[in-house]
């Protein structure tokens, strides 16, 4: 296992604030939105550029770390940016700048009120979300979770309709009892190893705990991360918290939140229980079990939606448990292809929610039936959801297959022959629900506009961007920010192998 | 010197204050408030102090009139004694700070008598702690729940009834913690705690002693208000002036807590309460019970006051519940949750009582986006506070909760852990519930759909500065609460250790 | 064995009746006159009970004279249960003092003091 190399630096600090702290310049210039979204561009500027700073970190496998405050007698709240923690902020801080520039396009061009109550509560949903990044110990990462958790609830309910806080109720509902579980089982671990501390390959003493104690435990981690990782029967928020406007389904809904969880996961797989402790226990086999059965069952329920960003919601869900499964895997390359799709699936879904919302702001259409003829309506918009679309069915040369090809060497790595004919199965499917879209929108008539519809280029430019980064990750795993290395680098810190 | 009279200071420094206020109102009127408001700034500064002074040195002790113990009266002042009298302290400062404009409202012309009882009240309160004398600490007691009964009844016009209910339980609970003391005075033949605690351990299976501890243990529990000893609560706290909840539910009933660290940690000891009779267990139990009940009849209701009496029978159970568990981090958790949950409940009660002075009504069903227009900064405290009560980090009140759930695992009470965890559930759907209201109900009246339109408040500052700085402090002590916990259980490590 | 329980300890057998009759009449009786009565009595059963645990026959006050041969510590009685008492006896009619008050303020505003008719003139 390699060892990470620890020194002591603000900066996962102040990457951590810096959204936070333009909360109240956003408050204050409420009544000048361009001023306000300025500040919010900025923040998003700032914090990706003191996230890029840390990147080479993640290569040479040295970690930032700084401690808060001790919170509570002999654990510190501490942020250590430590590799995967750096991968995850980059995504996520990456991803927000595009985001705030497709949220003005999009609230400016569906006219949401309260935007500025929609604003900040953006940016303090990103500061938890690259504090949950940076978390050394479960504590500090239980402390970012529940703040993303009430964070994102404003978001949800934005629309202050019926069924917007219908939504919003049942999110709280699941989360919150999410966070419990997730307490519980930190607690549990707290009294088991008196430590709290992420550390690479686990903090268990595989041959002290009895099987049971370590099964409970290990259900109760997953209900608490499970259900922002939309694991099959924690999944059903998800799509009700699609009644929230598209950017949050994009940047929340898509990379923050649930990522967060899938985050979690991978945390807790490999950073609490260990590799070894999870196959000695059988664990990796109950995480299997759920993740599998949630990528078939995900992708079964996308079919049947006729709402788009519904559709895109179980699409989620399910590949949201490709990333589970690859940890669950426990082989060098399926923990490489996992954490390399936490940034495919990231871009590509962006993608196609920023897809969704500009065809909502711009024709008004919700379900996947009334897109006929489309593509000609909005090339730029259903180009770029043809290649996400096609690169989360695992088609060359888009990213997506990048990292399901990874998962596939994983699976036989793992002797999991099932879960190969799961990524195989659930990629007919993908092709079964997003074809039809495709279809649709270029090969049936629709609509006699002979004149260019595109929606606004704030919305437009951003969605090309991430396609366009979708389709160059292929090509160049290691494109711009060598994702796939630092993806390789955790996993064989994990494993002890050279990650292919 | 005068740190060594430190813990006589304290009550008498209230005690005077309860005398001078009706002399000194006969030379200048409406001085009453500034007496108090003085000497309560006074007692927490030297409480603070002898916090610091009782950390860094050692216990003070103090004899009353030279009489050395056991035969003479004894005051003790050690660290959780110190502690808890500074919360007292800090907590009367802030609710009396607050209180003059409620007052007025409520009371008119009765002013002086209510500071007058007032601080009669925190006489005892303080009594109760610093004494190291069981029947000292009855007649305390006593003193505290007469001024509470007093303050209680000039309130709502169904006060009075509220408070004579409270009277006959109060004085039953009071009997048998007597009954209780007599009966170990039998037996021990002192009265002094710390005699107490080296006499008991050679005779602590006799019956006499058993019977001793199931009275005062009951006794003391009726004061706490531990389910199913609660039935006083919920009414003296909704009819009780406004000022009097505020006071009352964060700092009355957490002295009766003391008195059960103080009976089960240091007298009796852990092992005698978890060993020979099974207290823990039965008050551990009861405690679940409450902490469920009260959190569900908190949900069922549609006052604001009300709704926070009952959720503190709930609270109160998560203390107990500490208590019961009897494992040093419950002690920590249940000590912890003392001082969270103080800030907590003066912070929601203050708020309930502001909306009653600037509203007239604290009805849950009325509240709406405009209120909550009206009143940001008051709601932003809201809001803090209710995260708290929830326990969400990094608020101070998930603090308490995560040691109280670190001793449910310790002791491998996994229905208990169960009971903490629904129960925050629970306080958020009673919480939200008015978070909802207050930031997306529109109008309840039809006639108005427009755009709520802020249009300034009526008075400035949400009803003036006077009621809103208490509690946008409490709001930020809970937050500072929060982050800097550590120090506070380092604290409360060394009082058992 | 059991008329030795009854005669030996006959005090306290009294001093539990007085309990039990003042704990009834707190709970069973409808006017709030009566349950302070049974308050009252409550506590005076817990007053004797101090007194009667102190009493010792043919002793004498805790003054050592030296006049009196009388110096044996065991016919000296314990004059704190009876002091304590006396404490207990003035918290007792403060308690009474504000349990009438507050009568007067319930009479005061319903005009009653039967609990059945104050709870529904209450409604």
């Amino acid at each position: 296992m390699h060892h990470i190399e620890t020194y002591i630096s603000v900066i996962p600090l102040y990457a951590v604030l810096v959204s936070i702290a333009v909360v109240p310049l956003i408050l204050m210039s409420a009544r000048n939105a361009n001023l306000r979204e300025f500040w919010t561009i900025l923040a998003g500027v700032i914090k990706f550029g003191l996230v890029l700073t840390l990147a080479p970190d993640a290569l040479q496998n040295k970690a930032a770390e700084f401690t808060i405050i001790e919170i509570a007698p002999s654990v510190d709240l501490v942020l250590r940016a430590d590799p995967f923690g750096i991968y995850f902020a980059l995504i996520a801080s990456g991803l927000w700048i595009l985001t705030s520039f497709y949220s003005i396009g999009y609230m400016r061009g569906a006219g949401e009120k309260k935007q500025t109550r929609y604003f900040a509560s953006f940016a303090v949903c990103l500061s938890a979300t690259i504090g949950i990044a940076f978390s050394g110990n479960l504590l500090t990462f239980i402390i970012f979770y529940e703040i993303l958790t009430i964070a994102t609830y404003p978001l949800v309910i934005h629309k202050e309709t019926k069924v917007a806080i219908a939504a919003g109720r049942k999110y709280l509902i699941y989360t919150l009892t999410a966070g419990l579980f997730l307490i519980a089982a930190s607690a549990i671990t707290f009294i088991l190893t008196d430590t709290m501390e992420f550390s690479a390959g686990g903090i268990f003493d595989s041959t002290v705990i009895p099987k049971n104690t370590m099964i409970i435990l290990f259900m109760l981690f997953l209900c608490g991360v499970g259900v922002k990782a939309g694991i099959i029967p924690f999944h059903s928020w998800l799509p009700a918290a699609m009644a929230a406007p598209t950017p949050v389904s994009a940047l929340l809904h898509a990379v923050a939140v649930v990522k967060s969880g899938v985050f979690g996961v991978v945390r807790i797989v490999g950073f609490i229980f260990g590799p070894e402790v999870m196959s000695s226990y059988g664990l990796n086999i109950i995480l299997i079990v759920f993740s599998g059965s949630t990528i078939i069952i995900g992708s079964l329920l996308a079919l049947r939606q006729d709402n788009l960003k519904r559709r895109l919601a179980y699409s989620t869900v399910s590949h949201l448990s490709y990333i589970v499964l690859g940890a669950a895997l426990l082989t060098s390359s399926g923990f490489t292809g996992g954490i390399f799709h936490i940034a495919t699936h990231a871009t590509m879904k962006i993608t196609l929610f920023f897809c969704a919302g500009a065809i909502y702001v711009n024709l008004h259409k919700e379900n996947v039936s009334e897109l006929d003829g489309i593509g000609k309506v909005m090339p730029w918009t259903m180009a770029s959801f043809t290649i996400g679309a096609l690169g989360l069915a695992g088609i060359p040369p888009i990213n997506g297959f990048v990292s399901k090809w990874f998962l596939g060497i994983g699976a036989l790595e793992a002797n999991q022959i099932i879960v190969l004919v799961i990524f195989i199965i659930s990629g007919l499917l993908n092709i079964g629900y997003f074809f039809p879209i495709i279809q649709r929108a270029y090969f049936k008539e629709g609509y006699d506009i002979t004149k260019n519809r595109e929606a606004s280029m704030f919305m437009v430019v951003p969605l090309v961007i991430t396609a366009l980064l979708s389709l160059l990750m292929g090509f160049y795993p290691d494109l711009l920010l060598d994702f796939y290395s630092i993806a390789s680098g955790i996993s064989s810190s994990l494993i002890g192998g050279a990650g292919l | 010197m005068i740190i060594r009279n430190l813990p006589a200071i304290i009550p008498l420094l209230f005690l005077a204050a309860a005398l001078l206020i009706p002399l000194i109102n006969l030379l200048k009127k409406n001085s009453a408030f500034s007496i108090a408001v003085f000497v309560s700034l006074l007692a927490s500064v030297v409480s603070g102090y002898g916090l610091y002074y009782v950390d860094t040195n050692e216990t003070i002790r103090y004899s009353f009139g030279g009489w050395q113990p056991p035969i003479g009266i004894e005051y003790v002042y050690d660290r959780l004694a110190a502690f808890v009298a500074l919360v007292i302290n800090v907590i009367s400062l802030i609710v009396i700070t607050h209180s003059l404009k409620a007052v007025k409202e409520e009371l008119s012309d009765r002013e002086m008598p209510y500071y007058a009882i007032t601080m009669l009240l925190l006489c005892g309160l303080n009594g109760i702690v610093l004494t190291g004398d069981i029947f000292n600490l009855y007649v305390f007691v006593e003193i505290s729940s007469l001024a509470g009964y007093a303050l209680i009844a000039v309130g709502e016009e169904r006060s009075p009834f509220a408070a004579f209910r409270y009277l006959l339980i109060g004085t039953i609970g009071a009997s048998l913690y007597l009954l209780g003391v007599g009966f170990l005075f039998i037996m021990t033949g002192t009265l002094n705690m710390i005699n107490l605690a080296q006499i008991l351990p050679s005779i602590n299976e006799t019956p006499t002693v058993i019977v001793a501890v199931t009275l005062m243990v009951s006794g003391i529990g009726i004061k706490t208000a531990i389910f199913p000893m609660h039935g006083w609560l919920p009414d003296s706290y909704t009819y009780a002036p406004s000022t009097t909840s505020a006071l009352i539910a964060p700092i009355g009933t957490k002295v009766g807590a003391y008195v059960l660290f103080r009976l089960l940690f240091f007298i009796f000891g852990i092992d005698y309460f978890s060993r020979i009779l099974p207290v823990g267990d039965l008050i551990a139990f009861f405690a679940s019970a409450g902490i469920i009940f009260g959190s569900i009849m908190a949900i069922a209701q549609k006052e604001l006051k009300r709704m926070l009496a009952y959720s503190s029978v709930a609270q109160i159970g998560y203390i107990a519940l500490g208590i019961g568990l009897a494992n040093p981090l419950g002690f920590i958790g249940a000590v912890l949750h003392v001082l969270n949950h103080a800030f907590m409940k003066a912070c929601l009660f203050l708020i309930a009582a502001n909306l009653r002075i600037n509203e007239g009504h604290s009805d849950i069903s009325k509240f709406d986006i405009k209120l909550g227009k009206k009143y940001p900064w008051t709601f932003a405290a809201f809001t803090i506070a209710a995260l708290s009560m929830i326990g969400l980090p990094p608020m101070a009140g998930f603090f308490s909760k995560w040691y109280l759930v670190l001793a449910t695992i310790d002791s491998k009470a996994w229905f208990y852990l169960g009971v903490i965890l629904l129960s925050s559930l629970l306080n958020a759907v009673y919480f939200f519930r008015i978070l909802e209201r207050i930031y997306m109900k529109k109008y309840s009246s039809d006639e108005i759909k427009e755009e709520v339109v802020f249009a300034g408040n009526p008075n400035k500052y949400e009803g003036g500065l006077s009621l809103l700085i208490p509690v946008v402090l409490l709001a930020a002590g809970i937050i500072v609460l929060g982050l800097f916990n550590a120090s506070i259980v380092s604290l409360i490590n060394r009082m058992i250790s | 064995m059991f008329s030795e329980l009854f005669l030996e300890y006959y005090d306290y057998w009294f001093i539990i009746i007085l309990m039990i009759v003042g704990m009834y009449g707190m709970i069973m009786k409808k006017n709030l006159v009566k349950k302070i009565i049974g308050l009252t009595i409550f506590q005076m059963g817990i007053i004797l009970f101090y007194v009667a645990s102190a009493v010792k026959w043919k002793a004498t006050v805790p003054i050592y004279t030296p006049s009196v041969p009388n110096t044996e510590i065991a016919n000296y009685i314990n004059p704190l249960p009876h002091t304590l008492m006396l404490t207990a006896i003035v918290v007792g009619v403060a308690t009474l003092g504000v349990a009438f008050a507050l009568l007067i303020m319930i009479y005061n505003r319903y005009k009653t003091l039967h609990e059945p008719e104050l709870l529904e003139r209450m409604k």
